[in-house]
């Protein structure tokens, strides 16, 4: 990987075609990326494919069961919930909003902490050991009760619920990316930039990050998952958005209040919590194989 | 293990209890909402509000609010709930048994489902068994405490399990008054057998909870570990002497391997203390982690403040049990 990026113009054609098999030969990532596809072409449809309004009320249609049932009503193939509201069309509008947290939560944690990660791996010195204590008091911190403080003070809200998570959890991105920053650093290609006498920044930023941006890959769709499964938590406990709007974590509480009446109205928002977090993880899982050279030999 | 180890370790977490402190502090003050409007009726005066916001000292400048709150908390007094009109300290040590008693129990049944999910894969090394272990501690591993308490809600919904309760700790029907928190322990002492049942069913499903991802990542690490121990002469020796497998691995090699999975999951174990603030919720556990989200829902500032530093104080305790279990396997660190 370090040889092929530092050739001017990056990886060499055959290189990018290996990989591409690498990636397509992994059960994990393609599985993974299935499931993932799946989540996302339901939240970019989800206007054409719900039969109804995911917030519209109407009591005379509450707790109907799902198809399977026999008490089921046709055009309800989920059922509805406690106010009527059809259950297969909040669960598509969730995905819009579990996913877009997923990715800019991910995206917020991952630039915060790989900016701070790259400066304290390759300047080292007290910039390293301001950033790691840092990271050490951040990590003291009990990370469920600190997101929900954080939510509690900006007040609730999706922007809310992205800044809590990328303010607990830039710290995973940032150690590993120093781990990885410090371990680049030693490598030949480092050493013939400093020769050729190009700036610290420059290589900073041109060599050294395309060289874990791999690893980056890995950790954005890992921190994808935590971000769904945080999401789901602040909704639950109210925090995330108003409650008559859709996300799959106010189903899963609103599940719980009237679970002995109806549990229908809990299990498939959690099964689709559970199957996005299980897909991110796995194809995190494969990427990681696919991608690190260390475990490919 | 010597006392001035002990010592040190408590004078190391003063700093970190003031760190978090301060943070919590400086963050609520800057909450947008007032947690006066709640207090006041509708007919109250400004001058009403203003008597309140003096009452609770809200009228001053931060700097100064910190200075008084760190004043307080050096006398032990942690302020009053705005939510619950009650002093903060006393509010949070009646439902702080509560939380350890679960935390004990989630604690014992991840080191015992562990262990044993460690043994058998290491028992049955390269055959189904083991194979078997890696699937299931990989799965638990990857559904947080929080999803599977709503899991665990579900199936006894489902499946209709009537006998296992999903909210509250002692039945209502046990007329069982405990003259302290810990019920559990309270009851046996006390030779309240039904009362020790009703406590420990309604604890079950949230301690497994929380125990699940504990459990894996135990066994994983424990499983490794007595693998390497298998590869040392000390076992090639037990096995020249005619041992049973399972002898060697229980006893020999599980003893060695127990010193690096103390030093591993370590941190784990404060995650499961953490994981107590929405499973309590879940399962309408009256500990302080329920207690918690009810408070920052309210905007209770000192209740909060309270809770947070009770956890914080909750996460050294575990860490330094966690660092005097190492002591104690660890001949060398004996005399440290």
């Amino acid at each position: 990987m370090a040889e092929a990026a530092a050739v001017p113009g990056g990886p060499l054609p055959h290189a990018r075609e290996s990989a591409v098999r690498r990636l397509l030969g992994n059960p994990r990532v393609v599985l993974g990326g299935a499931v993932l596809l799946f989540f996302a072409l339901a939240a970019v449809f989800a206007p054409l494919l719900a039969p109804h309004d995911p917030v519209e009320q109407d009591l005379m249609l509450q707790y109907i069961p799902p198809a399977w049932s026999d008490r089921a009503e046709p055009g309800y193939l989920f059922g509805t919930d406690n106010l009527g509201r059809d259950i297969l069309s909040r669960l598509l509008y969730g995905a819009q909003i579990a996913l877009f947290v997923a990715v800019a939560a991910a995206a917020a944690a991952g630039l915060l902490g790989t900016v701070l990660g790259l400066l304290a791996g390759y300047l080292g010195g007290w910039v390293d050991a301001v950033i790691s204590r840092l990271v050490e008091v951040w990590m003291a911190f009990p990370a469920v009760l600190l997101s929900i403080v954080l939510v509690a003070v900006m007040g609730t809200g999706l922007h809310s619920v992205i800044i809590a998570i990328a303010v607990i959890d830039w710290t995973r991105f940032c150690r590993v990316v120093r781990a990885e920053t410090m371990a680049q650093k030693q490598q030949d290609y480092v050493a013939s930039a400093v020769t050729v006498g190009l700036g610290r920044m420059h290589i900073l930023w041109r060599e050294i990050l395309p060289n874990v941006l791999p690893l980056l890959i890995v950790l954005f769709t890992l921190e994808m998952g935590i971000a769904v499964i945080v999401e789901a938590i602040l909704s639950y406990v109210n925090l995330s958005l108003a409650s008559d709007f859709p996300t799959w974590g106010t189903m899963i509480a609103d599940g719980r209040k009237y679970v002995n009446q109806a549990p229908w109205l809990m299990i498939l928002p959690i099964l689709c919590v559970i199957a996005l977090v299980l897909a991110l993880n796995a194809l995190g899982d494969g990427l990681k194989d696919a991608l690190d050279p260390v475990m490919r030999k | 293990m010597s006392w001035s180890f002990l010592l040190r370790r408590l004078l190391l977490a003063i700093p970190t209890l003031f760190g978090v402190a301060a943070i919590v502090f400086v963050l609520l003050r800057v909450v947008p909402g007032d947690p006066i409007a709640m207090l006041i009726g509708p007919g109250a005066t400004d001058a009403d509000i203003a008597e309140l916001r003096r009452l609770y000292g809200l009228d001053e400048s931060i700097a100064l609010q910190f200075v008084y709150y760190l004043q307080d908390l050096a006398g032990g007094n942690f302020g009053t709930s705005i939510s619950m009109r009650q002093d903060v300290m006393e509010l949070v040590l009646g439902r702080l048994p509560v939380t350890i008693e679960l935390c004990l129990v989630a604690m014992s049944v991840a080191i015992a489902l562990g262990g044993a999910m460690a043994l058998a894969g290491a028992y049955w090394r390269g055959r189904a068994g083991e194979a078997a272990v890696d699937g299931a501690a990989g799965f638990v591993l990857a559904i947080p405490d929080f999803l599977w308490a709503l899991l665990f809600v579900l199936f006894v919904v489902v499946f209709a399990l009537d006998g296992l309760p999903i909210s509250g700790r002692i039945g209502h029907d046990v007329g069982f008054r405990g003259a302290t928190g810990f019920l559990l322990i309270e009851s046996l002492v006390r030779l309240r057998f039904d009362a020790f049942g009703s406590v420990l069913l309604h604890t079950v499903l949230p301690a497994f909870a929380l125990a699940l991802p504990l459990a894996a990542i135990i066994a994983r690490v424990l499983k490794a570990s007595i693998a390497e121990a298998m590869t040392q002469d000390y076992v090639l020796m037990a096995r020249v002497k005619g041992f049973s497998r399972a002898r060697i691995v229980c006893r020999e090699a599980l003893r060695n391997a127990l010193v690096p999975t103390v030093t591993l999951t370590g941190v784990q174990f404060t995650f499961l203390v953490g994981g107590t603030v929405l499973v309590e919720k879940i399962f309408s556990y009256p500990g302080i982690g329920n207690m918690a989200i009810d408070a920052v829902i309210n905007r209770d500032l000192p209740l909060i403040q309270g809770l947070v530093l009770t956890f914080a104080v909750l996460f050294i305790a575990v860490n330094l049990l966690v660092d005097m279990s190492y002591a104690l396997l660890n001949p060398r660190m004996r005399h440290g």
